[in-house]
């Protein structure tokens, strides 16, 4: 089965979540073998990722002025 | 008394008597409890219980920044909390129809599924890079309340209170598989916004 651009992106948002399946995994990379687009998504998953986490643990005062040490 | 014992701070510098701190800190964090709860009320209780917390310790922290850090935590341990515990917050049903609801990306996609031809996701410069600029973040929170409120909150739960998905189906009331159609959706669209307000014009 080939995978389009819609699926793969699906499939690694998920594997954000969960172990991919082997099929899941063969499909995959078939398809990001051709696809820069979705190689770059996949870039994008772990960003989204790292920027959330530095979202939350962040600690510079955001869109105040205060306190300049 | 010496002066050490009227001067707790090695900076000299007092939480409890530098109120602009106080105050810009106080509304950071509602900002930030508001937007994972959608709810106000449920957000001052727990901004109101995270900073009465860390202020009781507020001498052994010896400036803005630790102080700061330790209360954010605190902060989003009681957001964890409240999620976890609070099933009615967000209605199930309500959820399931979003989730199945027919979201139109085909500005995205064309026909066949792939990406349109201006869709392309780009290549993006390291975003920790960003991290230090204050205007990437208000560009980050503005492409997250663009999102649909429930797959916003969920997208939250599990990317900055990092819940795990168990959590997050537990406290929804939803499955896996719904969670999941939510974050993909969730992170096409932020991908899509950060890319357009924020990445694609550092590359440019």
């Amino acid at each position: 089965m080939m995978l389009n651009c819609f699926e793969a992106s699906r499939l690694l948002s998920e594997a954000q979540e969960r172990p991919l399946i082997l099929r899941e995994r063969v499909t995959l990379g078939i398809h990001l073998s051709w696809c820069s687009g979705c190689r770059n998504f996949r870039r994008h998953m772990h960003a989204l990722r790292t920027i959330s986490r530095g979202y939350g643990q962040r600690r510079d005062t955001d869109d105040e002025r205060v306190g300049k040490r | 008394m010496n002066d050490d014992s009227l001067q707790p701070f090695p900076h000299g510098w007092d939480a409890l008597q530098d109120h602009a701190f106080l105050v810009a800190l106080r509304r950071q964090m509602l900002k930030f409890a508001t937007l994972q709860l959608g709810d106000r009320h449920q957000a001052e209780d727990a901004v109101q219980e995270a900073l009465a917390g860390a202020l009781k310790n507020a001498a052994s922290f010896g400036g803005q920044a630790a102080l700061k850090t330790w209360v954010l935590a605190i902060l989003k341990n009681k957001i964890a909390d409240i999620l976890r515990h609070n099933r009615r917050m967000v209605d199930a049903s309500q959820l399931l129809n979003e989730a199945e609801e027919e979201e139109d990306f085909r500005d995205l996609f064309d026909r066949k599924g792939f990406w349109e031809a201006d869709e392309h996701p780009k290549r993006w410069g390291d975003p920790v890079e960003s991290f230090r600029q204050q205007q990437f973040w208000a560009v980050f929170e503005a492409c997250l309340e663009r999102l649909p409120a429930q797959q916003g909150r969920v997208f939250m739960m599990r990317e900055v209170i990092e819940l795990d998905t168990d959590e997050i189906c537990d406290a929804v009331g939803i499955r896996a598989s719904n969670l999941f159609v939510m974050l993909h959706r969730a992170r096409l669209r932020l991908r899509e916004c950060l890319e357009d307000r924020w990445f694609a014009k550092e590359a440019s």
